[in-house]
């Protein structure tokens, strides 16, 4: 497949390899977040770990739309599909999160509520429009990257007067939830971490400006990459050179991609359309201040939240359920007790193991050999 | 008055309604010109409750299978043709040479028959390159939208000959995994159709009867443990049954597995991985190391086996895991797909 193989080139990676091998200084540890999901599923599934030193580890990072999402705000989209009788549309992934009661949006579907997949907000406008006696809500996820969707989809919406069309608002962003990492490193727990991956399609939209403030007030080396393997390859080498020459700045491997100001127009699309939470909570992290987006006033008319006067009801997660301490990166899949047993890809109980972004499931389906080894 | 005269079945214009499962003429009607004309053959014709088949010298496998793909015609095929080389295939990995289907047919009310007509001479047309006879059947409507048009059951009888005895328990450690061609075909021209993905050359489904394919290798005389054909859940799954079945290990070399490219990108693009994705026309065959090269022969030798490779090896493995040498360097595992990936697909 060409613009794809390449990047996926075995001898390049074998070169890269040996580089990182020579490069790594002897009984030093390296340990690296991978923020995104991407860059998560991408290491799992070319089986990267198998080319590092033994020396340098990969630590998954809270960079997965589905695994972050809480279960309090599942149980509002649940409500909309079961209670208020409206066709309710998300991502695929979604679908599987596990709620409250035993609940997931499709075992919902099971009971009769009109959930829908989708590919992107365009389908679900045209839902909107093809059943205007009934009322549409996109449950809206994700980071940076599917923030501009949505808001394209406002846009329209109200360029069209498509009273039947809400949104519910559970977009996320990124830098804020790298700060609470790094901020929860006092408490011992982050402080391990020698440096970051930094997001591929996020940056994208943001650009790479928004990490230098991490990179000199944490004294942490940031490296924006894709999410091909090559990409990931290619960062931690450059992370590694990083660390050994006590250097911390923001690098950019994904220049194909990503400008250090991002998306411009996007950015414009996605400040008309929202604005900053107060506080929003995330599954692992708990309440995050100024972390995630509202629509803002302008678009009251098609705010779920508004439209159905929804309130956030926070719900706790399972008991034995790793998935906070593994989202922090402080604890890895198999020091789960239900990881692989009660929990699994077909029956998560946790969100990590819902996506095959999240590091449970990426894990469970291209890495358990290694758990054996 | 011609008392014996009704009037034909209109199959420019015609629906299915309620009266065609109801048991009375309008079903006579339906089975006669549409059925039988097509389907026809001196067992169908007796015309019994039941079939009486003729007596067989040997061990008889027997097999069922539902088919409910949406939309129900595709590039390279539609659901006729797909039920009978499903159920088909089923048999014939089985290693017995199919020879009688059952057909049953749910059909939803308001189905333009002109579409049943379509779906029933494919389904003819399969049935006569395959060499089976559909030899009983059954016909039932539902209510307009309790059903999606129509969905098909065809059971499958075949005969095994002496000798032959396949397993998916049967995998030994150092056996060789083949594929008879490229993966995700089938899955791929469904999803691309449902999705509207347009591509310079049209993804086709690999619909076919492996039957052909499947006595070749019987013929051949290589030492096979099995054989299967990897539908739902793809090569990872049917691999994964094996492995379980066997107790077994099974390594894969992804540089091996011969996929097509816009099969490859289309599922790149949905971000589906091609291990998952559905087959109806490719053929897996465990073999003794050193029967491989034979078998290899053989297949590439078939039209249906011209991409045929040699992917894998069964190991020794206390987890029963599939895993993959990836393109890339590392291992991998393969596992089962979770949950549903893609609807409706056969």
């Amino acid at each position: 497949m060409k613009y794809v193989d390449e990047f996926r080139d075995g001898d390049l990676a074998q070169g890269i390899a040996r580089a990182i091998h020579a490069e790594v200084q002897a009984g030093r540890r390296y340990a690296f977040m991978e923020f995104c999901g991407g860059h998560t599923h991408a290491i799992a599934r070319y089986g990267i770990p198998d080319l590092l030193p033994e020396g340098v580890r990969m630590i998954h990072g809270p960079g997965c739309p589905v695994c972050v999402l809480p279960i309090g705000r599942i149980d509002l989209a649940i409500h909309l599909a079961l209670e208020r009788g409206v066709i309710l549309c998300t991502y695929g992934d979604t679908l599987r999160v596990p709620a409250s009661n035993g609940l997931t949006l499709m075992r919902a579907r099971a009971r009769g509520g009109d959930i829908r997949m989708i590919y992107s907000t365009e389908d679900a406008l045209k839902i909107a429009r093809d059943n205007p006696q009934r009322e549409v809500v996109f449950l809206a996820i994700g980071f940076e990257t599917t923030t501009p969707p949505t808001a394209v989809a406002l846009l329209a919406a109200e360029r069209e007067g498509l009273g039947n069309f809400s949104v519910l608002c559970c977009h996320v962003l990124t830098p804020p939830a790298i700060a609470h990492i790094l901020d929860s490193a006092g408490s011992g727990e982050a402080a391990m971490l020698d440096g970051f991956v930094g997001p591929a399609h996020v940056s994208a939209v943001i650009g790479s400006a928004p990490y230098e403030p991490f990179a000199a007030g944490y004294q942490k080396p940031v490296v924006i990459a894709g999410f091909e393997p090559l990409d990931v390859m290619q960062a931690i080498l450059m992370l590694v050179r990083q660390v050994n020459s006590g250097r911390h700045e923001v690098e950019n491997e994904y220049t194909r991609a990503v400008t250090r100001e991002g998306n411009r127009r996007a950015q414009a699309m996605v400040a008309e359309c929202m604005e900053l939470r107060d506080s929003f909570e995330w599954r692992g992290l708990g309440r995050v201040p100024r972390s995630a987006l509202k629509l803002r006033e302008r678009f009251a008319a098609f705010d779920a939240e508004v439209r159905y006067a929804l309130s956030y009801q926070p719900v706790a997660d399972h008991k034995g359920c790793e998935c906070g301490a593994i989202l922090r990166g402080v604890r890895a899949p198999v020091d789960c007790k239900l990881f692989g047993t009660v929990c699994t890809p077909d029956s998560p109980v946790g969100a990590c193991m819902v996506s095959s972004e999240g590091s449970c499931a990426a894990f469970y389906t291209y890495g358990r050999h290694r758990n054996t080894e | 008055m011609k008392t014996d005269y009704i009037r034909p079945l209109d199959l420019k214009q015609g629906r299915v309604d309620l009266s065609h499962g109801g048991g009375g003429r309008a079903m006579q009607q339906l089975i006669r010109e549409l059925f039988a004309k097509h389907l026809g053959n001196d067992l169908l014709a007796q015309g019994n409750d039941g079939t009486v088949l003729p007596q067989q010298a040997g061990r008889l496998v027997l097999s069922t299978d539902c088919h409910v793909v949406s939309p129900l015609f595709f590039p390279g095929g539609d659901i006729g043709a797909l039920a009978v080389h499903g159920t088909v295939n089923d048999v014939a990995v089985m290693g017995a040479t199919p020879l009688w289907l059952a057909a049953g047919f749910v059909l939803e009310e308001g189905f333009a028959l002109a579409d049943l007509d379509r779906i029933v001479r494919s389904m003819a047309a399969a049935a006569r390159h395959a060499g089976v006879q559909v030899v009983t059947g059954d016909t039932k409507v539902v209510e307009q939208g309790k059903g999606d048009g129509v969905f098909i059951t065809t059971t499958g009888v075949g005969l095994l000959p002496e000798g032959v005895d396949l397993s998916g328990a049967y995998a030994r450690p150092g056996d060789t995994v083949l594929i008879s061609g490229t993966i995700g075909d089938h899955g791929m021209a469904i999803m691309s159709q449902r999705e509207n993905l347009q591509f310079d050359a049209p993804i086709v489904s690999d619909s076919a009867a492996l039957n052909g394919l499947t006595a070749a290798l019987l013929a051949s005389g290589a030492t096979l443990r099995l054989m299967r054909d990897p539908t739902r859940g793809g090569l990872a799954a049917t691999l994964n049954e094996i492995a379980q079945q066997s107790r077994c290990g099974i390594v894969l070399q992804e540089t091996a597995i011969p996929i097509q490219p816009a099969v490859e990108g289309a599922c790149e693009l949905l971000g589906l991985d091609p291990l998952n994705i559905a087959n109806e026309g490719k053929l897996i065959v465990v073999c003794a190391a050193d029967s491989a090269p034979q078998a290899l022969a053989v297949m590439r030798a078939h039209p249906l086996g011209q991409n045929a490779a040699i992917i894998g090896t069964v190991t020794d493995d206390p987890h029963h895991f599939v895993q993959m040498q990836t393109r890339f360097g590392g291992r991998r595992m393969v596992d089962w797909l979770s949950g549903e990936q893609l609807p409706r697909i056969c």
